[in-house]
């Protein structure tokens, strides 16, 4: 179930992000020429706007030690702060709701639509939304679900993922855009006019929002202290979708807690510039309660889904725990070498780039996301911008090694099933061989001389050096050639 | 309500299971929060650095006084050829703008926020020009507005109308939102919502270009009401 919520079962039916491996779908990525332009110069823009806001090295270095500790203090009480989360809410008239799975948080958020006739529902940005795939869902059982969000309503028209976590649609430029407006907005002539096609949306989500039923929102941090839900936003579809409509379903994972109110405000001083370089969002909305009586707007109902999905496992290992830290600022994907070159389709996943490579495999499994921690050169870019400092290279490792090397705890779901004998058995005779000096010693000169006569066609050589020149053997092994230098202890 | 009682069972035991599965993993060290200072302003300087940053943002900030502010905001409005205002009912906002402009036939027409939303929801997602709040603090360092919303100056007002008008006394602004929060003691006395507002509604997820009034307004004009002493 959840393995089927982090992949893109929608992107494989539309022809995006085409299945296959990673590799595959990188090669593909790779030859698109527009595509490639696309993020490259998305990428460039919003590494130079988050160094331009952070200017002061020991100033970002002592704010980011706080953003982890105030991540890394709500997990480790995790369990009590989600009673007291919900005991607020409750007393401030917000009902809580608890799914352990995405199909149970999709049947929650249909059972409160149900019960109060919602047909018509506008969204907020939400990745939680995303990895249930609701809107899919609602669809299935007659609520239209329509994304409010520029960037996810143009990836809705296009039937596609969002290729970013922050910004969904960077994989398509304006002239893309345009066309799709102009297919699918009534009235809409094709233009590449920024504002005009702006000013479209608005035109065709002002009546959506005054027509719709309920909203659906994300939450990016919830303060277990005052039961306040905090979203932060620049288009103001997300106070829209939490103002207007009579009922507001909010969805969250279990990890967006934090202790208090005062926790705020250094996430809000790490989020908004690592993200998108920009001093504060537009709009940080704090929502404590549902309208009170004698008050003329907002819903007369909110909802909270609190939402686990593979959660709690991830929970248990005390290294893979770090995970959770993740504010989805996207800052790992806007700084990494592999994603910028390849986007956010080729993970074929909800949550793309580094923080997809250790999200996606613990959530949906080592079996289904194999390829994912491979997709990575260490160059730990993405460590060095983490706001809440994750040491991702270091949980890509892990996964690598528990795809073939299960740890005791079998906290990894899919943990080994990367192992294959040839792989087992390679690795097994290079330990043989090194824990043989005589045989290594004689592996090696044998290497030195006949190293050079095989051919580079040969099949295991082949992926290697069908892209690199094939390595020469140095005709004296590096034990000769110190000995040959006089030292005469090697 | 009642569908929901078929499944509270279910649901109840799935918060039994993700608390227990939680508390079953292994505890983790609590740590201590690293001390953190936000940056402050000199007096002088703090209107400055408020002034800057929100004119980064595409705001607009207008120096105004306690007396006068509703004749400058005509002047204002007028350029910019509106011809409704939403003002919340009975507050002091609407009361000072109904005497300024009750005598000029030229000036915008003032419209009330005295209904629920349901009553008049076409009027006020389709037809009203702006729409004027009060700011219950402003913060220097990110160039922001703090919107309380009231029954009286509810949370539309300043998300519907195309321009937003907000008024703020020079007083209320602070250096930076923890030393508001913590000042205010905001932790005790959440009210239903409140919003940060740090310039007009705006994207760039259309290749990065920025464009402004998506969803909400496009122009927020923020009058400062400075200190008696401050106006020349």
């Amino acid at each position: 179930m959840s393995a089927e919520a982090v992949m893109s079962a929608e992107a494989k039916a539309n022809g995006h992000g085409t299945a296959g491996s990673f590799a595959e779908r990188a090669h593909i990525a790779l030859n698109d020429k527009p595509l490639r332009a696309n993020f490259r110069r998305t990428m460039d823009g919003l590494m130079a706007k988050r160094a331009a806001q952070f200017p002061d090295a020991d100033d970002l270095a002592r704010l980011r030690a706080l953003g982890a500790a105030i991540k890394e203090r709500a997990l480790a009480r995790l369990p009590e702060l989600l009673e007291q989360l919900e005991a607020r809410c409750t007393e401030n008239g917000i009902k809580v709701h608890w799914a352990e799975t995405t199909g149970d948080a999709n049947r929650i958020v249909l059972d409160i639509f149900q019960s109060h006739g919602v047909k018509t529902v506008v969204k907020g940005k939400s990745m939680v939304s995303e990895e249930m795939h609701l809107n899919a869902f609602l669809g299935e059982h007659g609520i239209e679900a329509v994304e409010s969000d520029l960037g996810e309503y143009i990836i809705q028209l296009a039937g596609e993922m969002p290729s970013h976590i922050v910004m969904p649609c960077i994989h398509k430029n304006k002239a893309q855009i345009g066309q799709l407006f102009a297919d699918h907005i009534e009235g809409q002539r094709y233009t590449e006019d920024v504002d005009e096609l702006t000013a479209a949306a608005r035109r065709v989500m002002r009546a959506r929002f005054a027509e719709a039923d309920a909203g659906i929102s994300g939450v990016n941090f919830a303060v277990a202290e005052t039961g306040t839900l905090v979203l932060i936003e620049n288009e103001g579809n997300g106070r829209m979708s939490t103002t207007l409509p009579p009922l507001h379903v909010a969805v969250m994972g279990i990890e967006k807690l934090v202790e208090t109110l005062e926790d705020i405000p250094p996430l809000l001083a790490l989020l908004p510039r690592s993200a998108t370089g920009q001093p504060i969002t537009t709009y940080v909305n704090m929502i404590t309660s549902p309208r009170k009586p004698g008050e003329k707007d907002g819903p007369r109902e909110v909802h909270l889904v609190l939402l686990d999905n593979g959660r709690t496992r991830v929970y248990a290992d005390l290294e893979l725990r770090e995970t959770l830290r993740c504010i989805r600022c996207g800052a790992c994907m806007n700084h990494c070498p592999v994603y910028a070159r390849v986007g956010g389709h080729t993970y074929d996943a909800v949550y793309p780039g580094p923080i997809g490579k250790i999200l996606t495999p613990q959530i949906a499994g080592l079996d289904v996301a194999e390829d994912l921690p491979h997709a990575s050169s260490l160059c730990n870019a993405c460590v060095e911008v983490c706001p809440v400092k994750i040491p991702i290279a270091d949980i890509l490792v892990r996964l690598r090694r528990e795809a073939v090397r299960p740890s005791a705890s079998k906290c990894v779901k899919g943990a080994g099933s990367g192992w294959t004998l040839s792989e087992a058995s390679i690795w097994a005779g290079w330990k043989w061989l090194h824990g043989h000096p005589a045989l290594y010693r004689m592996g090696t000169r044998f290497l030195a001389v006949a190293g050079n006569l095989i051919p580079s066609s040969v099949p295991p050589l082949k992926a290697w050096t069908s892209v690199r020149a094939k390595p020469k053997f140095a005709a004296k092994t590096l034990h000769q050639l110190a000995r040959d230098k006089g030292f005469d202890d090697v | 309500m009642s569908d929901f009682h078929a499944s509270d069972s279910r649901a109840s035991d799935a918060r039994t299971r993700i608390l227990s599965r939680l508390r079953a993993a292994a505890p983790s060290a609590v740590p201590n929060l690293p001390e953190w200072s936000p940056p402050s302003y000199e007096p002088a300087r703090r209107l400055e650095r408020f002034r800057t940053m929100f004119e980064a943002m595409k705001a607009e900030v207008h120096d105004v006084d306690a007396a006068t502010w509703p004749q400058r905001l005509r002047t204002l409005l007028d350029n910019r050829g509106v011809r409704s205002v939403l003002h919340g009912d009975g507050s002091s906002v609407g009361t000072q703008l109904e005497s300024a402009w009750s005598g000029d036939p030229q000036a915008p027409r003032l419209v009330a926020y005295d209904r629920a939303v349901e009553e008049f929801k076409d009027d006020l997602v389709h037809r009203i020009d702006a729409g004027i709040t009060s700011a219950s603090a402003g913060i220097a360092e990110t160039g922001s507005l703090i919107l309380w919303p009231t029954a009286r100056e509810p949370r539309l007002m300043s998300l519907l109308p195309p321009i937003h008008i907000a008024l703020v006394e020079e007083d209320s602004i602070r250096d930076n939102l923890p030393q508001l929060m913590v000042a205010q003691g905001w932790a005790r006395r959440m009210p239903t919502n409140i919003v940060v507002v740090s310039g007009p509604s705006k994207t760039a997820d259309i290749e990065q270009t920025l464009a402004f009034g998506v969803h909400g307004p496009k122009e927020l004009i923020v009058l400062v009401i400075r200190k008696p002493a401050a106006v020349g």
